[in-house]
């Protein structure tokens, strides 16, 4: 009998394509919700992005009761409790997050509390605290990358205690992501790549890692293969909606899988460089990757090597021997790391990036080691491979 | 017929296992911390007074280890003198036989979500640390192999072996004091 064994869940409704904003108030209404509120940021709304979705719900007759569109970039407890005091007494019974990570995290956390109730949201931090389904909660995001949209994970900042709470429950899920071309057509181009970056890293992480798993192959593979063939074309023509689209496609399709399978090393070395220098989560990723692959690369040859048919189309895989695919795929994304260089800057190196020092760099490892993704990186870490890894990827 | 009629003997005798080894295994992480620096330099960062849980869910065996300060660990059967700060809980005793019998990797059961971390995320990535370090010493090499996601080569026979000797001498004198003391 095998040993094989995994789960997988994803029970987000996806609505994505031309015109899709304009299914919310047809979502919505059948939820039952009336009166809804949206929690943003101000960049969001200074983008004009929030136009066309109170465009799509006042033609319905769906009212925005609420906007609120203060998010910070890193959420905090106070903030959740302010927006939740504004829920309540403007009496909504509804959310729609827009936005990118930050938003979406928060709204998570909002509805976390005007469904169970309370002021304080760190107590219902933990396993199996939320037993419930929460507010109807839809979620239009505005980057290509972070996912959120599809994970049942919110991280927002307790400030008094200079802690980040994790909420985790199958429960914070939205009930819908609306995936419109539209939200993400003005995107900056450092941001477009940076972001394609982090969807790239949660696809080839997803996997490649230890919870890999038939389902959440199909989606990595389908998503890198939209990056792979849509990136570079979405960089010289930002205005291509079909291009965008498949970015955002692939982020999603990148989000349901590593959410059913986890991620590793890239990830811990980028949580503990994003704390530290305050570097944007989908720039460490690209900073990271190929060189925690060049350090799995052993233990994940062959899903690796798998990869490059993804990344770099069938003639090349074919023409590749398969001893050296695992090889190609690294070079594939180092390639391509260097063509968003070429056209945006993107930095390359830690040390590129003018944020990180050198003397930073051991506290960036040992703060990689406790972070909860190295569990399921395929290959064990010690703290000296960590340092190797960051060392190789500063300069 | 005959496997039905077994069923409930086969259900108790690994029910009886994952305790034993469950207090097995709380006492031998006493025993390790109480030598090992790299153990101690793990549990080091864990707060003073630090109660960590193994257990089966709903409410099946349990072991609960505090850390006292200085990396040591003390055991404290299945009775916490307070809330727990971080438990591991497996979702079902049939689960915690795979890992205790060494069937599946501690880092293969958490992927394969057999079970869930209650706490703090970091310092559960620390005590799983230190329970494969213990394994490492504890267990032939073969079998410490299924146990481990990476059996370290920098560990060398005279050391496994000397280690091994005093957690299970240390462990063996701490069962016979608790049975004295009961």
């Amino acid at each position: 009998m095998s040993n094989k064994y995994y789960e997988f869940f994803c029970p987000v409704k996806v609505i994505a394509g031309k015109a899709a904003l304009e299914h919310i108030p047809y979502e919505l209404t059948g939820m039952g919700a009336k009166r809804p509120m949206i929690v943003t940021d101000k960049g969001v709304r200074a983008a004009g992005l929030l136009d066309p979705v109170i465009a799509a719900c006042e033609e319905s007759g769906l009212e925005i009761v609420s906007i609120y569109d203060d998010v910070p970039p890193d959420s905090s407890t106070s903030v959740v409790k302010d927006i939740a005091g504004i829920y309540r007494s403007e009496k909504c019974d509804s959310l729609i997050a827009v936005g990118g990570g930050s938003a979406i995290d928060t709204a998570k956390a909002v509805n976390l509390l005007v469904s169970e109730g309370g002021d304080d949201i760190a107590k219902y931090t933990g396993a199996g605290v939320i037993k419930h389904p929460l507010k109807p909660f839809l979620v239009v995001p505005t980057t290509a990358g972070t996912g959120s949209e599809v994970t049942s994970v919110a991280v927002i900042t307790d400030t008094k205690k200079s802690v980040k709470l994790p909420f985790t429950s199958s429960f914070l899920l939205p009930n819908a992501a609306v995936i419109d071309p539209r939200m993400t057509l003005t995107l900056p181009p450092h941001i477009t790549a940076a972001t394609a970056m982090d969807a790239m890293t949660h696809a080839i992480e997803a996997f490649t890692c230890m919870a890999k798993n038939p389902l959440s192959d199909a989606y990595a593979t389908s998503a890198i293969k939209k990056i792979s063939q849509s990136l570079l074309q979405v960089m010289d023509n930002p205005k291509d909606a079909d291009g965008r689209l498949e970015l955002a496609q692939a982020s999603t399709m990148a989000g349901i899988a590593f959410s059913n399978s986890m991620v590793g090393l890239v990830h811990a070395l980028g949580h503990a460089a994003g704390a530290i220098c305050h570097l944007p989560h989908g720039l460490c990723m690209s900073l990271f990757l190929p060189y925690a692959l060049e350090y799995n690369l052993e233990t994940i040859r062959e899903p690796l090597g798998e990869l490059l048919l993804y990344l770099e189309g069938p003639e090349v895989y074919a023409a590749t021997p398969s001893n050296r695919r695992a090889e190609a795929s690294i070079s594939a994304l180092r390639k391509l790391r260097d063509e968003l260089h070429k056209r945006c800057k993107l930095p390359r190196t830690l040390k590129e990036t003018g944020s990180v020092t050198e003397d930073q760099l051991d506290t960036i490892a040992e703060m990689a080691m406790d972070d909860g993704s190295i569990m399921f990186n395929p290959k064990e870490v010690l703290i000296e491979d960590a340092r190797a890894v960051i060392k190789r990827a500063w300069a | 017929m005959f496997a039905k009629r077994i069923q409930p003997m086969v259900f108790q005798a690994r029910r009886l296992y994952v305790e034993v080894m469950l207090q097995v295994m709380g006492r031998a992480l006493q025993a390790v911390s109480e030598f090992d620096s790299a153990s101690q330099a793990e549990a080091r960062s864990l707060p003073e007074g630090f109660l960590f849980e193994m257990m089966v869910m709903p409410d099946g065996s349990r072991m609960i280890v505090e850390h006292i300060g200085d990396g040591r660990l003390h055991y404290h059967g299945n009775k916490a003198p307070r809330p727990i700060d971080l438990s591991i809980q497996f979702k079902h005793i049939a689960h915690a036989f795979l890992v205790l019998s060494f069937q599946e990797k501690t880092s293969v059961a958490f992927a394969n979500d057999r079970m869930l971390v209650d706490g703090d995320i970091s310092y559960a990535v620390r005590m799983t640390r230190v329970l494969n370090r213990l394994e490492t010493f504890i267990l032939p090499k073969l079998v410490a192999r299924r146990a481990v996601k990476e059996y370290p080569e920098s560990l060398h026979l005279p050391e496994k072996l000397i280690s091994a000797a005093r957690i299970y001498l240390k462990v063996a004198t701490h069962f016979v004091e608790t049975a004295r003391a009961s």
